[in-house]
């Protein structure tokens, strides 16, 4: 069966190499993505636009649904198939998987010549390079770490918005005591784990995120600061409405921007929600980092190239990985997803003041070696150790689990995943 | 001259029947028995984002064992699938009973409580999420009728989450039951019921002591689809509770997807297809045993 797979993509890829022989070396590119609702629909038709421009023949291969899990199932079958596309949106740990098992083109070349070591933070480097060399091509930037409040809420119990964990407890009492829904959260695994990192992040800091998150210490795991971050958790849980499960965490942001709820912590794709309601930041809301000792946590997006032959193509993934991170297409895409620029030399006249905000700490937080991946969101941890974390933390927040217990199981948990 | 036509012929036809079914034998043996095979060679792999053919023995068995994840989707598969199959083969029993009353518009009633079974799991499982919202559904009508206590958190809360995915099955499954069962009462002997009433047995004990009891091959077919409905349940899981709050209620289908397809697991993954095989085989090849034993003896 595999061998018969075999023949008839290699026949397929015979016959469309016969077709295209007269046109010898015209850039070409499938590109393998999931962005296919609203603004990042728009802004793989700017890409694509760009594309065409400059003389490439794109090859549109979108895959609804599932936040990329119908992709990978895609993507798997080609590469065992022998035909993968030409450009894939993946990220995290799992470019390094693919770098590993052999399947991604060396980009140093085009990163050469467009001199990306100097325009990309050292952490976002260390994201899209496999053994030194560039493999894939970042796209944006969300930040995790953001709180998003409702001013004219917060004011009615004389606050703002916290900048302590202490203070945040203080200001969810007040809430609640004058029947404000403090906090607006969906109870869906991965947001119980995206709060969970920020609060890590907060009660922990910058270096035990580090060990505990990113490089699976297994003492920073099972310490007390750990214990400390389930109590807190215990806490945010008795500041969400009794309706949390399973809802959506755009429905949450509307609970902010109708003033039923005071806060949300989400990453800045929350921005669209309150762009397309006709909210104006500052004013109707305010965007403001989660307490922490300047940190950042980040999600980027990017595209792999995998290894493809015939001129035409790997002219297509050149041209493609120059254009994606190509000032212009930096700008432009960003502003319709509402997220910023991996590079940080990009003009930012036309991003609103959360994005400003956002690029200035991204920039301080780069320079003080304070940027980190997300883990919820596959950039520290992909696979099988995310998952065990977003277990541990949604099975915590949804039941009455004690936070010794949890530090337990995290801790197997997290050696079983390995 | 035409008889050794006819002789071919003959042959023909004598071995047309093993021609016709030869092709779907071939797929059937190779897209369902082959991919078993593979599977069942897979989880004794170490094979993580791509297969790996390597066999590294009963790991994955063990991890899979030791996972919170796993013993929370067996444990529920024993609740739901238990309840399920007996709460729907009680209900479309009775509601058969009741309906054999030789009652008016029976069609219809008997269509309205087999509709049911036409939707897929997908819009049972969203329409009982949403009635069994405590914000919008009946926990806000009853308690806009004034009962100010009443609750029915069901999906909300840890522990009550797999009750409500069994409620929302019961409801779609009990009427196609009902539907079986009503055929099985309409052939049974009327003779013997007849007979039985004239000995003075009360409609109740004929029931009881003959009609349900003739209907013993019903409830094994109702027992084995109703089974490998309960373990085959991932869409209804999806659109009811997600498998929380937490995973509370995630079902072992919903946990070989998760570990397959998103957490680049997939000897894991194919681990637990092959447990769920063996609880299927565990419920199938006794029923076969005793059905084809059943068939020699008449």
């Amino acid at each position: 069966m595999k061998s018969f797979a075999k023949a008839l993509v290699s026949a397929v890829a015979l016959s469309s190499a016969i077709s295209a022989a007269p046109l010898m070396a015209e850039p070409k590119a499938e590109v393998l993505h999931y962005w296919t609702s609203g603004g990042e629909a728009k802004a793989v038709k700017a890409l694509q636009e760009a594309f065409s421009a400059r003389g490439g023949t794109w090859i549109d291969a979108p895959v609804a649904g599932g936040g990329g899990d119908a992709q990978a199932a895609v993507l798997r079958a080609r590469v065992l198939a022998g035909d993968p596309p030409a450009a894939v949106q993946i990220k995290g740990p799992n470019i390094q998987e693919w770098a590993e098992a052999g399947a991604l083109a060396d980009l140093s070349d085009v990163a050469a010549a467009q001199n990306w070591d100097s325009v990309l933070p050292e952490t976002i480097q260390a994201i899209v390079k496999y053994e030194g060399n560039y493999v894939a091509v970042p796209v944006n930037v969300h930040r995790v770490d953001w709180i998003w409040a409702n001013p004219e809420v917060l004011a009615k119990v004389g606050a703002t918005v916290p900048t302590t964990w202490d203070e945040f407890n203080e200001t969810a009492e007040k809430l609640l005591a004058a029947g404000i829904i403090p906090l607006a959260h969906g109870g869906q695994p991965w947001q119980d784990a995206t709060v969970f990192e920020t609060v890590v992040l907060g009660i922990g800091g910058v270096e035990f995120y580090r060990k505990a998150l990113v490089e699976l210490d297994m003492d920073a795991l099972g310490s007390d600061t750990m214990v400390k971050v389930f109590d807190q958790m215990r806490k945010m849980r008795g500041y969400v409405d009794p309706d949390f499960p399973g809802r959506d965490w755009n429905l949450a942001t509307a609970m902010v921007m109708r003033g039923e709820a005071a806060m949300q912590i989400m990453g800045d794709w929350a921005k669209g929600e309150f762009a397309a309601a006709g909210k104006v930041p500052g004013k109707d809301y305010t965007c403001a980092s989660t307490p922490s000792d300047n940190g950042y946590l980040l999600n980027s997006d990017s595209f792999a190239m995998f290894n493809v032959k015939g001129d035409d193509l790997v002219e297509g993934q050149n041209l493609l990985a120059e254009l994606i991170l190509g000032t212009e297409f930096q700008e432009t895409f960003n502003l319709f997803k509402g997220s910023v620029p991996a590079r940080t030399d990009v003009p930012r006249g036309e991003f609103d003041e959360c994005a400003i905000k956002s690029m200035d700490d991204m920039v301080a937080a780069a320079d003080g070696g304070t940027l980190l991946g997300s883990m919820a969101h596959e950039i520290a941890q992909a696979g099988a150790v995310r998952g065990a974390f977003i277990d541990i933390a949604t099975a915590h927040f949804n039941s009455d689990m004690s936070s010794q217990e949890a530090v337990e199981k995290l801790v197997s948990a997290i050696k079983l995943a390995q | 001259m035409s008889r050794p036509q006819l002789k071919i012929l003959d042959r023909v036809a004598r071995v047309l029947p093993q021609i016709v079914v030869a092709p779907s034998f071939a797929l059937i043996l190779f897209f369902v028995y082959g991919f078993i095979i593979w599977t069942g060679y897979i989880s004794l792999t170490k094979s993580k984002m791509l297969p790996n053919y390597n066999l590294i023995g009963f790991r994955p068995y063990e991890r899979l064992f030791q996972m919170d994840r796993w013993s929370v989707a067996l444990e529920n598969l024993f609740i739901f699938g238990f309840l399920f199959i007996v709460i729907a083969i009680v209900i479309g029993c009775l509601l058969a009973i009741l309906l054999d009353q030789k009652i008016r518009a029976e069609g219809a009633i008997r269509t309205i409580y087999l509709y049911p079974m036409a939707i897929s799991f997908i819009i049972t499982g969203t329409a009982w999420k949403w009635i069994m919202n405590p914000s919008l559904g009946l926990e806000t009508v009853v308690r806009g009728w004034g009962w100010e206590s009443f609750s029915f958190g069901w999906t909300n809360s840890e522990t009550m989450a797999v009750y409500a995915l069994v409620m929302a099955a019961v409801w779609q499954a009990s009427g196609f039951v009902m539907a079986l069962f009503l055929s099985a009462l309409r052939s049974v002997d009327q003779d013997i019921i007849k007979a039985a009433s004239l000995d003075g047995a009360s409609p109740w004990k004929i029931y009881i002591r003959i009609i349900l009891p003739s209907m013993r091959p019903v409830f094994m077919s109702a027992v084995v689809i109703l089974a490998h409905l309960a373990i085959k349940s991932f869409d209804l899981v999806v659109a009811l509770t997600g498998g929380g709050p937490g995973y509370a209620s995630t079902l072992p289908a919903n946990f070989m997807y998760e570990m397959t397809f998103r957490r680049n697991e997939i000897a894991v993954g194919a681990a637990s297809a092959m447990i769920m095989l063996a609880t299927v085989a565990a419920i199938m090849v006794p029923y076969l045993y005793s059905e084809l034993r059943g068939k020699k003896h008449g």
